[in-house]
């Protein structure tokens, strides 16, 4: 066997091992959680609230929806200045110096972990406040999915072809309409499937949330008051004494793995749908 | 080039004394030469002569990046479009261009067309249809769209795409349209289609059109640039420049493409 067939042949096992490793404990943790969460799973969990500590029953309606709203507010702070701002990145900055800068800033803000932005805004928000909040922890949130909204943003629309833009302006097309009527329209669907992604990556926070949204007792979900959701009350049960918590903890970690789950195969689902027309 | 006008008709765009940079690098200068109204003008010359930056100038296509820069004048219609103050939509609106490359937009095949016609400020529903099918029909591509006109234009073949182009540039009635190698990716049979609507087009429009494709040239157009190195070296009738060229590089060039 000559030496280029002998490395191809090593490359190729060791990717597949590494890949088959990977799956391997993907696998694992999916079935474990199935195998011990999902009969805690019924429909209690998720139309009744917590009851008193060491009570059977009980659920996690509260976590759920409190869940939603965090991240929907993130979602509705974060993806349009996400948004905007990669098209600013894309369609005016273009190579410019600031550009590349904010490139990459972005690029270190992906990897800043997720608790120092939670330390942040308790700095920023909860202590001016006076008490942990809604809003911080959507605030929270959102500083986490900008940057991946805007790295993703603006690297899908730097590969629109520049031959599709050059052709708008030579109808006459003012700037916006070329970026809002062709560019936008040409990568809508990387653009929908980066959301999505951006939206599952913070869909599992934990770290951020403890210091902005932490944890209520009471069912509210005013903005300024704190907020249950499913990551701190899996964290809180599972850490907590009570049979009755871990099962229900159990049932969260469900919820949560199959929803970021779901948001990442529609994501790409998206995306094939876009390479099949 | 001396200044050449030796036209048999009403002049249209009249270039003087123009040179052109990208950044400090020199790609046209002194171009000198006029182009004849409701006709087809050829511009060849070898790869890298500066056709395409030419045909760009008359959109102000070089506007969109920056450090490039004009020096004298191009008249259409004795007005210098390139006149800092001049509207560079209104300008794009009266200049129209097909590129090389086919361009659909992510819409359906109406709304390509109906593209330009909304940016003129035309809303009307039946006008808009109205001028989506003439311009369809104009194109030559009107048979084969008519029962999916709601369906996306990028699905269309490239010779399909390339007519749609088409279409959607003579939609908005431009008084001079500027073919950049629109052939050059097409098949035959496409591309004598398009020479057709070129020609047919000529009629009501001055049309400049790059090509590498000599044949091409002496079939359709009624006057030939030459360009060599961002310079005009030979201004005369199609016929002229193919069966007795003045210049030696004309001929040479002329030769070696014919065999
Ligand atoms: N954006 C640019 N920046 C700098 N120089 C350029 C740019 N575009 C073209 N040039 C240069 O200008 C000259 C003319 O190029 P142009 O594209 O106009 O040639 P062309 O005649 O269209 O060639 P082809 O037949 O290969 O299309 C070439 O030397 C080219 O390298
Ligand atoms: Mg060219």
């Amino acid at each position: 066997m000559s030496k280029r067939r002998f490395l191809n042949y090593l490359g190729l096992t060791v990717s597949t091992l590494s890949a088959l490793i990977g799956l391997f404990f993907l696998f694992w943790i999916i079935i474990s959680l199935i195998y011990k969460g999902f009969h805690y799973l019924n429909w209690n969990v998720f139309t009744q609230n917590a009851v008193a500590p060491g009570d059977n029953g009980g659920g996690l309606k509260f976590a759920i929806l409190g869940q939603l709203e965090v991240v929907g507010i993130a979602s509705l702070i974060g993806i349009p200045i996400g948004l905007l701002a990669g098209i600013y990145l894309s369609e005016y900055g273009k190579d410019s110096f600031t550009s590349n800068v904010i490139r990459n800033i972005c690029d270190a803000m992906t990897s800043i972990p997720s608790i120092i932005i939670g330390i942040f805004i308790y700095a920023l928000l909860v202590v001016p406040m006076g008490n942990f909040s809604a809003l911080a922890g959507s605030v929270a949130l959102s500083i986490l999915m900008i940057p991946i909204v805007i790295s993703s943003v603006d690297n899908i629309l730097r590969l629109v072809p520049n031959e599709l833009r050059e052709a708008a302006y030579a109808l006459g097309a003012p700037k916006y309409v070329v970026i809002f009527k062709v560019v936008v329209k040409e990568a809508i669907v990387g653009i929908i499937s980066a959301i999505l992604i951006a939206i599952s990556r913070v869909l599992g926070e934990t770290a951020p949330l403890l210091f902005t949204s932490f944890n209520s007792n009471f069912e509210s979900y005013k903005l300024n008051k704190p907020i249950g959701t499913l990551t701190v009350t899996m964290y809180d049960y599972a850490m907590g004494p009570y049979d009755n918590w871990h099962h229900l903890a159990w049932a969260a970690a469900i919820i949560l793995t199959f929803s970021v789950l779901l948001f990442n195969i529609a994501s790409r689902l998206f995306s094939y749908w876009r390479f099949s027309h | 080039m001396s200044y050449t006008c030796k036209i048999d008709g009403k002049l249209k765009i009249d270039v003087r004394d123009f040179n052109f940079y990208y950044g400090n690098k020199k790609a046209l200068s002194d171009l000198n030469f006029c182009v004849k109204e409701n006709t087809i003008l050829a511009l060849i010359g070898p790869s890298g002569s500066g056709k395409t930056t030419l045909a760009r100038c008359f959109n102000r296509m070089h506007d969109l990046y920056p450090n490039n820069h004009y020096e004298g004048r191009i008249l259409i219609d004795n007005k210098d479009i390139l006149d800092p103050k001049i509207d560079l939509i209104e300008l794009r609106n009266k200049i129209g261009m097909v590129f090389q490359k086919p361009t659909a937009f992510p819409m359906s095949i109406f709304e390509n067309v109906a593209f330009g016609l909304k940016l003129i400020g035309i809303k009307n529903k039946t006008e808009l249809e109205d001028r989506v099918v003439q311009a369809l029909k104009g194109a030559a591509l009107w048979d084969e769209v008519k029962d999916r006109l709601n369906k996306l234009a990028t699905n269309l073949s490239g010779g399909q795409q390339q007519r749609l182009c088409i279409a959607r540039a003579i939609a908005v009635n431009p008084e001079v349209l500027v073919f950049d190698e629109s052939t050059a990716s097409l098949d035959p049979i496409s591309t004598s289609k398009i020479e057709d609507l070129m020609i047919e087009a000529s009629k009501k429009l001055t049309i400049i059109a790059v090509t590498h494709n000599l044949q091409q040239a002496a079939r359709i157009s009624e006057y030939t640039l030459f360009l060599m190195n961002g310079e005009a070296i030979e201004y005369d009738k199609t016929d002229v420049i193919f069966t007795n060229p003045k210049d030696k590089r004309t001929q040479n060039y002329i030769m070696g493409k014919f065999g």
